[in-house]
């Protein structure tokens, strides 16, 4: 190859050592970002292997029917606990997942392009960095002091206000996802909105939709500091919402922080049990949606 | 062409349901002006639309094509900041007054989109969703109609046996045939279609391009194309857009062969576009 005179054919070397060096960054790479996928698998094996060991010691039939033994006594259960968070997230999803929907409706639907739709989006990712404990202080001071004692409406109502803000996002953004066509061609054939909003557009949306919902079932159903202000904790069986009512997450917060090794083995045994109940949801919401591709 | 032709066995002519008699589709644009915000997109359209005939709209991409066929059925009100100003009349009523139902406008006109977009649902679905919009209908009757439509836009044949298929699960030519039922099911007086053929293969082309030349007999086609070779093989009449205005409007045959404006000679001559 001809050089122009006056250059030097430095080519060659210049693109040897940079192919060493490349391929030594290369390996650099490779072996950190494997570290640190090692060290989160490790981290996430290490909880789950320990709360599966320790957890299910204390799994037993009793443990899911009966209500808690005293310090030191033998037997008892959570199963208080467990019918009051299943009862609290039901609550919570009954209240936050409509209110969720007609919000990223609103979003993707109607307030697309508007200022105050650009505010309600604003807002909504405001609402998601809240943290939990400012939830649940929030509803203290607004269903708690006022009604003068702890309940699990007021419980349901903080999770709820968690929920909310997901499931809008989420549907706000499933939403969007399905083309302008298709609501064209429900609304060329004569469709009024909403009904090109309920029987098409939530149709095609409808698997990313209830993975939304199913999420942030999940997210809220191990949420510990909005209860801790508003449904409180009880040793009873919960008779209704309206009073302080059982719930695992702060049965695993006080039973933890007690000295009685029988009531330790329980908030084991109980966080297990949120556990495997967040898992399962999980994993439904990746069925659904790799059974929609 | 004519053993693609023969290969479409389909219902005769008269299988679909026929229009009110009083309606005969006719559609008269006067002083069309369309704005995309502040930005002027058409320019004093005016058009006479005979009823039961094919007309084509052609000219450059961009030219307004698609935005003036998208004002007879209203559809550009769901987007914010579009409007127009002027006056379109179908069989002597104008669409365009604040009185008019829009779920009736567009059961009387239907339309055809670029890419077809089957609902989510089984290709018996697709078809009823119009008439379960608009009638209440005994299982029965929905079932023939369902079926009238379908050998309508030629489609029947090969769907028969996966009606409750859904209806993405149909090729690209046949899905835009199943669009096509879907807007016949409602008994429209007018199908406005966009494109309705680019995104679908010569065959499908050549059946969709089939069941136009059926359609006619009737209800009033409206056509897009940016293929001038469709126009010609498929329209009455046709009206050359130019960036945004009417050039010219005529006989189909006469614009082809004689056009009196020289930009819709160069257009056709394929000088530009």
């Amino acid at each position: 190859m001809a050089l122009p005179a006056g250059t030097k054919d430095r080519g060659w070397a210049v693109k040897c050592t940079s192919r060493t060096r490349r391929k030594l960054i290369d390996r650099t790479m490779k072996a950190a970002a494997g570290v640190a996928v090692l060290i989160g698998i490790g981290v996430l094996a290490w909880v789950l292997s320990v709360v599966f060991v320790r957890g299910a010691s204390a799994l037993s039939w009793s443990f899911f029917t009966k209500l808690p033994a005293p310090p030191g006594a033998p037997g008892g259960g959570l199963g208080n606990a467990m019918l009051g968070t299943l009862l609290i997230s039901a609550g919570a999803t009954l209240l936050g997942v409509p209110a969720g929907i007609m919000a990223g409706v609103y979003l993707a639907e109607y307030g697309a392009g508007t200022r105050f739709g650009g505010f309600v989006n604003f807002m909504v990712n405001v609402m998601m960095g809240i943290p939990s404990i400012i939830a649940g202080l929030f509803i203290y001071a607004l269903l708690v002091v006022s009604v003068g004692h702890f309940s699990g409406y007021a419980g349901a109502m903080a999770l709820a206000f968690l929920m909310m803000p997901v499931v809008a996002r989420t549907t706000a953004d499933m939403m969007a996802l399905v083309p302008d066509q298709l609501r064209e061609s429900a609304l060329a054939l004569g469709a009024p909105r909403w009904r090109v909003i309920v029987q098409i557009v939530f149709r095609a949306a409808r698997a990313g939709l209830l993975t939304g919902v199913l999420l942030a079932v999940a997210r809220v159903s191990g949420e510990t500091a909005p209860l801790l202000f508003t449904a409180l904790n009880s040793p009873y069986w919960p008779r209704s919402l309206a009073g302080p009512t059982a719930n695992l997450t702060v049965t695993i917060f006080n039973d933890a922080m007690s000295p009685y090794a029988n009531w330790q083995r329980a908030a084991w045994g109980a966080s297990l049990v949120i556990t495997l109940g967040v898992l399962t949801i999980s994993l439904l919401t990746r069925f659904i949606l790799r059974r929609r591709a | 062409m004519s053993t693609i032709r023969a290969s479409v066995h389909g219902a005769p002519a008269s299988a679909g349901p026929m229009p009110k008699a009083a309606h005969t589709g006719a559609i008269s644009v006067r002083h069309l002006n369309f704005y995309y915000g502040s930005h002027q997109v058409l320019f004093d359209n005016t058009l006479e639309i005979p009823g039961r005939s094919v007309t084509a709209i052609i000219g450059p991409s961009g030219c307004g094509k698609s935005t003036h066929i998208r004002v007879y059925n209203r559809i550009y009100e769901m987007y914010r900041g579009q409007r127009c100003t002027g006056e379109i009349f179908l069989d002597g009523e104008n669409i365009l007054g604040s009185s008019v139902d829009l779920i009736e406008l567009r059961r009387r006109i239907g339309m055809i989109f670029q890419a077809p977009a089957p609902f989510p649902m089984s290709v018996f679905d697709n078809v009823a969703y119009g008439l379960r919009l608009h009638y209440q209908l005994p299982r029965s009757e929905l079932v023939d109609r369902v079926e009238d439509a379908l050998k309508g836009a030629a489609l029947w044949d090969e769907v028969e046996a996966k009606l409750h298929h859904p209806g993405t699960a149909l090729s690209g030519g046949q899905q835009q045939r199943l669009c096509i039922a879907r807007a016949l099911a409602v008994e429209p007086e007018v199908l406005l279609m966009d494109e309705p053929t680019s995104a679908v293969d010569p065959v499908g082309t050549a059946k969709i391009e089939e069941l136009v030349q059926r359609l006619k007999e009737r209800l009033t086609v409206v056509i897009v194309t940016h293929n001038m070779q469709q126009a010609a093989r498929i329209s009455d009449r046709t009206a050359f857009f130019f960036e945004g205005r009417i050039v010219e409007t005529g006989e189909t045959t006469a614009l082809f062969t004689n056009p009196s404006k020289k930009q819709t000679e160069a257009y056709i001559t394929g000088r530009f576009g």
